[in-house]
């Protein structure tokens, strides 16, 4: 992916495998949320291909989608910043990750037919079932904007779930967050892989990178320096390097 | 209590709007006489008259203070209900929606023509606002070109009846039709702009309008416009002036309320929401599985195909139209209109609409000084509830 004259991911070759939790680690500045911008379609690879193959389906090619045709093709992802609607109530951000699995349109709204009746119910059930696996109900009227930072967090997964993704992209999902909250998240992403859910994670939080993933990649400087499983990784010297500097009496 | 301090900055402040009002309400010109007349009372009356509202201001507001200190001391019950709690029961709300009903309806018998036109012009604002408020109060995209989908629909009805002879009736749909495409034609080349370039591109859009059709004579009949609009009928038959005056009341009432009916249905449904998410984060709502550009563009000819229906109902009523009606003022009033009302919030809106097109028409009382009022309120409702009339109220939802 290159900006100009800046080329920010180099030559960038990642897997994530059916029901896996993999992680991409890297100082930062190594270009992992630019890579997840590049996979969402919010950026356009310069070069390279992006191919999602869900389970029993056939391959598809990401490249050069929209955001909202990605998302359709099975995609979700959380921010790094959070971005909730702060001015729309818990329950209503969850309902807007429903949007591009359901069809009602202006002469459905405005006449109030059957369909688009029993949707909004269906909406508005789904979407409260997703709150309660997440730990939300009680805040399911308040302003998404009033929410304490790790609750925002949690409204954050419940909406990307909303979208039923293949593959969920969490981008530091555990920041700012205390032990007994990255504890919760810990067991909410093995139990959305359970589901069958495949889950790409970017995360600074070295304890629950090793405890959860199947896999770990490291970028540094736009190009990946490692891949392995957590064992490997831990050991290997590049990636120490990488996030502890030069050892000067080496 | 009043302290000395209070007294001097009072007493500042006294002085100050003396000094402000000095060119406008003490110096009077005769121009017949060449003479200029000096009113040095009414600078004594503002001086007095700002010199005791800061006190009272003050008064309240220690007494509010030294409340809330007893409250904390324990000293004194905290109420929580207020003065005003009144207004919330819902018999009374009831009462005011019964009361407001009857008014509304019986309006034509108590007043005269003049002011029911004045109540068809606030109405048509009311449409106007609501048709508005889905594009900038909703949706978020400013738009500051509102005036060219007014003037869209009334040259429809115009034109149509010139060379085709429709009547109302059959005008009214084609009206917001074509309001809805030019929304479409709007929409398209504004698609990635946000914030100031939106609102440059979609005034500019207002001008063109205009400039079109105050030039292009062949087409529009240019500047001196086209006349003998006429009414809407009732079944063929003949009106005098005053009764169709009140058909028309009747109708824009109906129509009012089949466009807070239509808004309402479309802000809380899927759409609208969508319409939210969009205000609120363009990219985290593309990150949901939202079509930006059809969500745009279905943003702007929905709020274009009021103001198009509106167009018709105002070439109706005035019978004669010319580009001169269609000037970007216009359009920054009903901009006006959403804000004070309260972006996306229909009820805030309507009282916004009213607010700001009936009381210049009331305030007539102050003669010279109307638009001073009028200024002044404006000013003293963006101090004091910057965020419009009545803020934003978002939708529960009854647990299944």
């Amino acid at each position: 992916m290159d900006f100009g004259g800046i080329r920010a991911l180099d030559h960038l070759d990642l897997q994530v495998r059916h029901g896996e939790i993999v992680a991409l680690i890297g100082p930062n500045g190594a270009g992992k949320t630019t890579f997840f911008n590049c996979l969402t379609g919010i950026y356009p690879p310069t070069s390279g291909e992006l191919i999602l193959t869900p389970l029993g389906l056939p391959s598809r090619q990401l490249n050069g989608l929209k955001p909202n045709q990605i998302t359709e093709q099975g995609l979700a992802r959380t921010f790094q910043n959070i971005r909730l609607f702060a001015n729309m109530t818990v329950l209503e951000n969850v309902m807007i990750g429903r949007h591009c699995r359901t069809r009602a349109e202006v002469f459905g709204a405005i006449l109030r037919t059957p369909q688009t009746v029993r949707e909004e119910r269906a909406i508005v059930e789904t979407s409260r079932a997703l709150l309660e696996k997440l730990g939300l109900t009680a805040l399911a009227d308040e302003f998404a904007g009033n929410l304490p930072y790790g609750a925002q967090r949690r409204l954050e997964i419940a909406r990307a779930l909303a979208t039923e993704p293949f593959l969920l992209l969490l981008d530091e999902p555990a920041a700012g967050m205390n032990p007994q909250e990255t504890g919760e998240l810990n067991h909410l992403i093995l139990a959305l892989r359970e589901e069958g859910l495949s889950i790409l994670l970017i995360e600074h939080d070295m304890q629950l990178v090793m405890s959860l993933s199947d896999h770990i990649f490291v970028m540094d400087y736009g190009r990946k320096i490692a891949e392995g499983r957590p064992e490997e990784i831990r050991n290997n010297p590049l990636v120490i390097e990488a996030y502890l500097g030069e050892d000067p009496h080496a | 209590m009043i302290t000395l301090k209070d007294i001097r900055k009072a007493i500042g402040i006294g002085l100050w709007f003396m000094f402000l009002t000095f060119p406008l309400l003490v110096i009077k010109v005769n121009p017949v006489e060449k003479t200029v007349i000096w009113r040095w009372h009414t600078m004594l009356l503002v001086g007095v008259a700002s010199f005791g509202v800061y006190l009272l201001y003050r008064l309240v507001l220690t007494r509010r203070d030294v409340r809330q200190e007893r409250i904390r001391l324990g000293q004194e019950q905290e109420t929580t209900k207020s003065n005003l709690h009144f207004l919330k029961a819902p018999q009374f709300r009831q009462s005011l929606a019964g009361t407001g009903i009857l008014f509304v309806l019986v309006f034509p018998a108590l007043f005269s023509t003049y002011q029911i036109n004045i109540m068809i012009t606030a109405l048509m604002y009311v449409v106007l606002g609501l048709g508005l408020n889905i594009v900038v109060g909703v949706a978020g995209l400013l738009n500051l070109g509102y005036v060219a989908f007014y003037a869209v629909g009334a040259y429809t009805y115009a034109l149509l009846h010139l060379h085709f002879g429709l009547g109302f009736w059959t005008v009214l749909p084609l009206g917001g039709l074509l309001g809805a495409v030019f929304g479409i034609l709007l929409g398209f080349p504004v698609l990635r702009l946000r914030g100031d370039y939106l609102a440059i591109v979609t005034l500019g859009f207002g001008e063109i309008i205009r400039l079109v059709l105050e030039n292009w004579n062949e087409f529009s009949k240019g500047p001196s416009g086209i006349a003998d609009i006429p009414r809407p009928g009732f079944f063929g038959l003949d009106m005098s002036l005053e009764t169709a005056i009140i058909y028309l009341y009747y109708l824009m009432i109906g129509m009012v309320i089949f466009t807070i009916f239509v808004v309402n249905r479309l802000q809380n449904s899927r759409i609208g929401r969508a319409w939210f998410a969009l205000r609120e984060d363009e990219i985290a709502c593309q990150a949901m599985g939202i079509d930006k550009t059809r969500t745009k563009l279905t943003a702007f000819a929905l709020g274009a195909t009021w103001a198009g229906m509106a167009g018709v109902f105002f070439a109706a009523k005035t019978t004669f139209i010319n580009p001169a009606s269609f000037t970007f003022i216009e359009s920054a009033i009903i901009l006006c209109i959403v804000v004070l009302g309260g972006m996306g919030s229909i009820v805030g809106v309507i009282v916004g609409a009213l607010v700001l097109i009936l009381v210049p028409e009331y305030l007539r009382v102050f003669a010279d000084y109307r638009m001073l009022v009028f200024g002044a309120v404006l000013v003293v409702m963006m101090l004091l509830r910057p965020q419009g009339i009545v803020a934003n109220v978002r939708r529960t939802y009854l647990q299944p």
